[in-house]
């Protein structure tokens, strides 16, 4: 993975002295609150319902086993000793003290992390696939281009005051496990007739209050000139997005009021406009970035692995761990091993000290010291012998993160909700820990199938409801959490937006919904079909009808 | 209110010689002025046959390109932040500068936040209209806290990448 340069240091190091004199100045009551507001969002100190909240960047998912260990010291060190992975693969405190967040970030440079731009109208963390480097068939690790729009994006002069966030995420692989279409900008690598290697650029999706699939304005674009391309349609935004009503001022909003061909011809007339002022991205530079994506040392290893086969027939447990949690690898005899962070009744997402420390150790054992954070709030170990899986599951065991249900129905989605945040109108955590419970039988589970649940405790939808098979939103009504519950949505290459079933819940019925539309799942579903075929095959009508009881 | 204007050995307090006319007040027969665009698109032939120094200013909501033309003749371009997270003028700045060549005084206007000194000087303003009664401590702070850059804009400067590759 990337290591930073003596430029890379500089900055992030420069950046902490900055917010310690920031913080000093608020504390000695130089700055008020309303003038220490911006200061602290650009590092990504939000205040919420209870206390402050740091959110730190993880850069494209991937952290190694020296981080994964900061985190955790921090954790105890400066929090309640636990953390919160999010679905754009960053981590949030939720408990720290404004005059110790410098010696936080501080911590977080000696091992090339920070928290700058993880909150603000500006361009945020970039997030990926994180199987990248990993995943078969890919057509390049997508971090390498992902590492080359952080450097750019990191206090762009230009773009730091945009009229609303903007976030990119990228992926190498034709399976999007990074939910490009729901970005503002999303890019897809592709290969051209004659096999050069490009992107394919997704603009304009969202989700919150008025969710958009994105639109693709431009088919290929040779890899050299991504740099440019992207400063050209920030350029385009940043005068064009809407100033006056902050809930119009996403590049979605942009896009649909432009329409997507005139927003396009735009976007290449800035482009074409550009010429020697464009950012250059020199070989030299993507080969030195790419140099630390290169593969690790993998072993030449038989595709047999005679010891995790023999387990997988005598422990039930073990054998269920690897048909949901582990994924085939590009390299023979090694596996990717996902780490869910979904135990039955916990907050999704959550992970104590104890538990980073353990993973850490994990990583170090048996994946190269490499870890990834993915946008359903779980961890990656991607890069396992399959003969090693056994030990790692014991590993895994004893730290309590065992859980089996990747891609399972309690594998859920859900954002923090009004149990922290100040924008919340419903929680989001107990009704997640609430459908876990119900669904704790793993026969049942295993019945079902793959199933996306996702939460979210307002219409802001960083839960992702919209693109949930279910999808949960918490609404207020009159001073009472209620839930409004939509399904059909789909965050994949098939990206879909769901539909409102009807009238909402309470939240003490939203579970007996939720167990309504899996009832009529699987009554109604033919051999092998999933539950998004099912819907798409018989419509809303029959869910709606076993919900309300209106046949 | 201080005027502050980025010169090669720092930054310096300057009074301003600018007055600036609103869409009614007579046009002064001498000294020099300031007036919006749309006042200098109705009195242009005037304004310019005048001998003093001319400066139009831009709402966030006008593009530089309306000027592209004229920008031989204009001394000052003043370019306004109706509150600081309006970020409009970042661009207009950079199209000015880098796009349309201009070379004169390149005023922000308006809510100029002193944490956002370093992004304007990058993207090619030199002069700042600060509310601050410390605006010369502030930009002293400020502006030089990061040493890296990493994108390459109209000021020149050495990104990340041109250090890496050993050219400057």
């Amino acid at each position: 993975m990337y290591q930073y340069d003596e430029f890379d240091h500089a900055l992030v190091q420069d950046r902490v002295t900055q917010f310690r004199r920031q913080v000093e100045r608020r504390l000695a009551g130089e700055l008020t609150e309303d003038q220490f507001r911006p200061l602290r969002l650009m590092n990504g100190l939000y205040l919420q319902l209870h206390a402050y909240m740091l959110r730190v960047a993880i850069p494209y998912g991937t952290l190694d086993s020296r981080q994964m260990r900061k985190l955790a010291y921090i954790a105890r060190r400066y929090d309640k000793g636990y953390g919160h992975f999010t679905t754009r693969q960053n981590l949030q405190y939720n408990w720290p003290k404004l005059e110790e967040t410098p010696d936080i970030l501080a911590e977080l440079a000696e091992v090339e992390m920070h928290a700058i731009q993880t909150s603000g109208n500006c361009i945020r963390n970039v997030t990926s696939d994180q199987y990248a480097g990993a995943a078969e068939g890919e057509i390049e690790d997508p971090r390498i281009w992902c590492e080359i729009i952080r450097q750019w994006s990191t206090l762009h002069p230009e773009f730091s005051f945009l009229p609303r966030k903007f976030k990119i995420a990228v992926t190498g692989s034709e399976h999007d496990r990074a939910a490009v279409k729901v970005h503002d900008i999303g890019l897809i690598m592709r290969r051209d007739g004659s096999g050069q290697a490009g992107f394919e650029v997704i603009v304009g999706g969202g989700l919150g209050r008025t969710p958009f699939i994105g639109k693709t304005i431009r088919g290929f674009l040779p890899k050299e000139h991504l740099l440019s391309y992207l400063e050209a349609i920030l350029r385009v935004y940043n005068q064009l997005g809407r100033r006056d009503n902050k809930f119009k001022a996403r590049i979605k909003v942009t896009v649909h009021e432009t329409g997507a061909e005139e927003f396009t011809r735009l976007v290449d007339e800035e482009w074409a406009a550009m010429g020697d002022t464009a950012p250059k991205l020199p070989k030299q530079e993507v080969d030195r970035i790419a140099r630390y994506f290169e593969p690790p040392a993998f072993r030449a290893l038989p595709k047999a692995a005679p010891a995790s086969e023999a387990r997988a027939k005598s422990d039930p447990g073990f054998a269920a761990w690897v048909r949901h949690n582990v994924s085939p690898h590009k390299i023979s005899g090694y596996a990717i091993a996902n780490i869910s962070l979904k135990p039955v009744g916990k907050p999704p997402g959550d992970a104590t000290a104890e538990q980073m420390d353990a993973v850490a150790d994990l990583a170090d054992g048996f994946s190269f010291g490499e870890i990834r954070v993915t946008h359903a709030q779980n961890l990656v170990l991607p890069h396992v012998e399959r003969e090693s899986l056994p030990v790692l599951y014991d590993g895994l065991v004893a730290a309590g993160l065992a859980a089996s249900n990747i891609g399972l129905l309690s594998d859920i989605i859900a954002c923090p909700g009004l149990d922290y945040c100040a924008l919340a109108n419903a929680r989001s955590i107990p009704i997640a820990e609430r459908i876990t419970e119900r669904f704790a039988d793993r026969d049942r589970l295993e019945l079902i199938g793959e199933m996306q649940i996702k939460i979210s405790g307002c219409i802001n939808a960083c839960g992702h409801h919209h693109v949930g098979h279910i999808g949960i939103l918490g609404v207020d009504r009159k001073g009472e959490e209620h839930y409004q519950v939509q399904i059909g949505g789909s965050a994949t290459e098939d990206a879909a937006l769901g539909r409102i079933l009807g009238r909402g819940f309470s939240a003490d019925e939203v579970v007996d919904v939720v167990e309504k539309i899996v009832d009529t799942y699987l009554e109604r579903r033919t051999q092998g079909e999933s539950f998004i075929e099912t819907y798409r095959r018989i419509g809303q009508d029959p869910f709606k009808e076993r919900v309300y009881g209106t046949a | 209110m201080a005027l502050l204007e980025s010169r090669a050995d720092g930054p310096a307090l300057i009074d301003d010689r600018y007055l600036r006319l609103d869409e009614t007040a007579p046009i002064p027969a001498e000294g020099a002025v300031l007036v919006s665009l749309v006042r200098f698109h109705a009195e242009r032939a005037a304004l310019l046959a005048r001998k003093a120094p001319l400066g139009v200013w831009l709402a966030s909501n006008e593009k530089p390109v309306a000027v592209a033309d004229d920008l031989e003749r204009l001394a000052l371009v003043a370019l306004d932040f109706p509150v600081f997270s309006d970020g409009r003028a970042f661009s207009s700045a950079r199209l000015l500068r880098e796009r349309y060549g201009y070379k004169g005084e390149l005023r922000a206007i308006g809510d100029v936040l002193c944490e956002q000194l370093p992004f304007m000087l990058r993207s090619g303003f030199d002069s700042f209209d600060m509310k601050s009664p410390k605006a010369l401590e502030e930009f002293r702070a400020v502006v030089g806290e990061v040493r890296v850059v990493y994108q390459p804009t109209g000021d020149g400067r050495p990104t990340a990448i041109d250090r890496r590759l050993g050219r400057r």
